[in-house]
């Protein structure tokens, strides 16, 4: 195929032809913070899962715990289920009282390195992420390879290109960042919603950062609520990639791997 | 052989990495927690770093309704007396058991290092102290969460009836469960921070730390140390050995 030529059936738009330099291939600054996300995110999703594992049970509100019933429970590990809770003593007077009771059983818990691991994944997070909202900025690439154009997201469109993905009619690899119109919405969705709502979910489950700033974990309605969220969101952001890197088969391993990292 | 040295390049490379950053980080003194080791231990002194540098210094943890109070998990160690345990230690579990069986009329909780009045408080003397009811939420860093009611007197109280030196940056916590951890000054004198003794409007069960217990609101649950026998404030930094977190892996700053 020809580099930039659709060669896909007659009804994919082609692309949009690159009126600036840099629009055909993706810049040094996009492959630099695009690896180095891959990166921390592989990290945060490891060590995140790790961290679930020690306790693999999801709540709302701000508390939750073995004594208290389970929004959701995930079988990840021996901890599931674990009935190994004994002298169940109340506190107060009356049936309905909570209880105090005594673990009896050696859990799993791999959190001390895990923890660490992550929010040093979490660190380089950010700073890449906020290298890369800034650079999108300055040099407008968000505007010009990201956001739809004027009239074009609509769902009539989404529609199109949604069944246009589905029967495997997308054009193949460009080596830039001339995106189809599905691709930005996922996207902007990850770099705008996603990710900005995992780190602060996060913060929310932090006790120092909490303190200070309550708002933070009050408008998930507290931490419980914040750790579940959380948890929805490392399974969304799993599944997009899951899904980009499908579309990176798909439409031309070699050739996408090339222009990500080479900038060819 | 071949294998060996590969690993022990690797190791003097990440060490070597991590000091570096970590002098960095640190401007080379003694009196922060280490960053030696390893790249996590960087990671956490940034994290450390970050909180004492962005967030304001005095902001109080929520505190919640009576209604609020839920079931309370108890864990680690429940009962530093028995022997059965593998937490149990040879030297302080048994004078845990004969202090417990006397209603801890004869527990002392010491106060020693750098302060100008090194003393022993008995736990009626802590009583004796103005004290403080809050009723937080325990986040522990398994996942968990549990809202109970503390009532204790704040360390501040401890700290200056004992007299701290103006060198003091560190306070050290020694339990009789073998464990040993530490907190900065700027949490050992927030006013959450409190000495309990009372869990739930009784006295605090054995399984939840009797008779006193360490309540750090701002950090996650670990840092709140149970069956408390002694304090001891530092000038510098203590990895406290084997028995501090550090030894196991844990970050020693969990305000997260």
């Amino acid at each position: 195929m020809l580099r930039g030529s659709t060669t896909g059936p007659n009804d994919v738009p082609p692309a949009p032809a690159p009126h600036r330099p840099g629009d055909d291939r993706h810049t040094l600054w996009v492959r630099i913070t695009h690896w180095l996300t891959t990166a921390s995110f592989l990290t945060l999703a490891f060590t995140g899962f790790v961290i679930l594992m020690a306790h693999p049970r999801l709540y709302w509100g701000e508390v939750g715990n073995s004594l208290t019933p389970a929004l959701l429970e995930l079988p990840i590990s021996r901890n599931y289920q674990h009935g190994g809770w004994e002298d169940v003593q109340p506190f107060f007077e009356g049936a309905e009282s909570p209880v105090s009771a005594d673990r009896t059983f050696n859990m799993f818990n791999q959190n001390s390195w895990g923890r660490s691991l992550h929010f040093l994944a979490a660190w380089i997070l950010v700073a890449t992420g906020a290298v890369y909202l800034l650079t999108g900025i300055v040099t407008s690439h968000f505007w010009r390879h990201l956001l739809p154009r004027s009239g074009e997201f609509t769902p009539q469109l989404l529609w199109q290109d949604l069944m246009r993905h589905l029967r495997r009619q997308f054009r193949l690899a460009t080596g830039g960042p001339q995106y189809g119109l599905l691709q930005r919405c996922a996207y902007l969705s990850v770099v705008f919603v996603g990710m900005p709502l995992m780190v602060v979910t996060g913060l929310g489950m932090s006790p120092a950062v909490t303190a200070a700033y309550p708002f933070l974990s009050g408008m998930f309605g507290g931490f419980q609520s914040a750790r579940t969220i959380h948890f929805f969101l490392f399974a969304a952001l799993v599944l997009f990639l899951v899904g980009h890197v499908l579309m990176v088969f798909l439409s031309g391993f070699r050739r996408q791997i090339r222009a990500m990292t080479l900038g060819e | 052989m071949k294998d060996d040295m590969v690993i022990t390049r690797r190791r003097a490379l990440l060490t070597g990495l991590s000091s570096v950053a970590g002098l960095a980080l640190t401007g080379c003194s003694d009196e922060l927690p280490p960053t030696y080791g390893n790249l996590l231990r960087m990671g956490d002194v940034l994290t450390y770093k970050a909180h004492r540098l962005l967030l304001p210094a005095r902001s109080l943890a929520r505190e919640y309704t009576h209604a609020q109070i839920s079931s309370s998990p108890a864990i680690g160690t429940t009962d530093p007396g028995d022997p059965t345990r593998s937490y149990f230690d040879v030297e302080s579990g048994p004078i845990y058991d004969r202090l417990r069986h006397g209603g801890f009329a004869d527990w002392h909780l010491t106060i020693e290092g750098s302060v100008a009045r090194p003393q022993a408080f008995s736990l009626a003397d802590l009583k004796r102290l103005p004290s403080r009811t809050q009723i937080t939420r325990h986040t522990c860093e398994e996942g968990w969460s549990a809202i109970a009611e503390w009532t204790g007197v704040p360390l501040r109280q401890v700290l200056e009836a004992a007299g701290i030196l103006p060198s003091a940056r560190f306070v050290q916590f020694y339990a009789y469960d073998a464990i040993a951890d530490g907190i900065d000054m700027l949490d050992a004198l927030h006013p959450q921070t409190i000495l309990a003794y009372g869990m739930n409007g009784r006295d605090l069960p054995v399984p939840h730390g009797a008779p006193v217990r360490l309540r750090v609101e701002t950090q996650m649950g670990y840092k709140s140390m149970k069956f408390l026998q002694r304090i001891v404030v530092t000038d510098h930094f203590d990895d406290l050995g084997s028995r501090g977190p550090l030894h196991g892996g844990w970050s020693w700053y969990a305000g997260i």
